[in-house]
Order: C-alpha cells, then sequence, then structure tokens
C-alpha cells in the first residue's frame, strides 16, 4: 500500500465517520433546529473530507477540477441550506425541545409579518 | 471486502436514518432537513463509488448533485415556510 492510498483511505474513513455522527445527530436529537445544527456542521464538513480523499485517492487535472469546485459549492450552500430549514421551521411554528432554556426571537417576531 | 465497501454500508445506514426521519417528522421542516442530509450522502457515496470502481468518469455528477441538493433543499425550506397546505 503507497502513502497514497493509505492517505485517501484515512479521509474517505475520516468522512464517513462525521457523516455517521451527523446521521445519529439526525436520528436522536430533540428537535429540528437541533438537528439543523447536526446535518449543516457535520454533514457538510464529512462530505468535504470525503471529496479531498477521493481527490488523493483519483489524481488527475480533471478530477481535481470538478472536486475543487464540488467543495466550494458544499461549503457555500450547506450553511445557507441549514439556515433556510431552520428558519422555515421557526416560522412554520415548529416546536422547540422542552428543555429549551430561552426562545429570545420570540418577543421579536411575530406571526403576521 | 475492503474499507470502501464497509464505507458504503456505513452510509446506507446514514441513509436510513434520513428516510426514518423523513417518515417519522414530526415537521415538514424535519423532512426537508433530511432530504438535504440525502443528499449530501449520496454525494459522497458517488465519490466512494468513483473510487471504488476506478471510474472518474462519476466525478462529474458530484458537482451536479450538490447543486441540485442545495435548490430543491431552498425550495422545500421556501415551502415549508409558507404553511401548512
Amino acid at each position: 500500500m503507497s502513502v497514497q492510498t493509505v492517505i485517501g483511505n484515512g479521509l474517505i474513513l475520516v468522512g464517513v465517520v462525521l457523516i455517521a455522527v451527523a446521521a445519529a445527530g439526525l436520528f436522536r436529537l430533540p428537535d429540528v433546529y437541533n438537528r439543523t445544527n447536526a446535518v449543516a456542521k457535520a454533514a457538510a464538513l464529512g462530505v468535504t473530507v470525503v471529496l479531498i480523499g477521493v481527490g488523493v485517492l483519483l489524481p488527475g487535472r480533471t478530477t481535481i477540477i470538478l472536486l475543487v469546485l464540488a467543495i466550494a459549492a458544499q461549503l457555500f450552500t450547506a450553511p445557507i441550506a441549514g439556515y433556510a430549514v431552520g428558519r422555515a421551521g421557526y416560522r412554520s411554528g415548529a416546536q422547540l425541545a422542552p428543555n429549551t432554556h430561552r426562545d429570545e426571537l420570540a418577543e421579536r417576531y411575530s406571526q403576521d409579518t | 471486502m475492503g474499507l470502501l465497501d464497509v464505507v458504503l454500508g456505513v452510509l446506507a445506514v446514514a441513509l436510513l436514518a434520513a428516510v426514518v426521519r423523513v417518515i417519522t417528522g414530526p415537521t415538514h421542516a424535519d423532512r426537508a432537513l433530511a432530504f438535504d442530509f440525502s443528499f449530501a450522502v449520496l454525494v459522497a457515496a458517488v465519490g466512494v463509488l468513483a473510487v471504488r470502481f476506478d471510474t472518474p468518469a462519476l466525478v462529474h455528477l458530484i458537482g451536479a448533485a450538490t447543486l441540485l441538493g442545495f435548490l430543491g433543499t431552498v425550495a422545500l425550506a421556501a415551502l415549508v415556510e409558507r404553511g401548512p397546505r
């Protein structure tokens, strides 16, 4: 096994572990805001690390360019998607988890606007 | 059975968690979020498959799937925000 194979497989393994953590969070966390947090952070980072590992294992100019574009798109769009889902959840009245301490948005937000 | 096969199995289990979240809800925002996550898993799985079958052409799918997942999630979030119909 070459160094390239070891590094590439290691990166893919780390990324998939991050995706598994995101899946566990999506499955177990109590409300939609916590789940948004898990998916937006861990899944985006996991996909990025997996794609870097793919780039290490499949070298070539076209592959690298495509992977850099895909990673940039992923890193730009994943937080926006998470934000959009959280905002949609709040505006459609999704309940917060019972052990939430404060809802600072409640006094600044009315359902009409 | 190599490492990449095990990795694909783990990704399949992660996709199963997303499907369970789509079915059980409880809100529509949860379903939109599970859709977003399943597209992230799909992107990672296509990358691993490109390595597994030594097919660099599959990398072309990754960029398309990333943008498609983002647009789909934002569209679903806009639908959820409009309220139950």
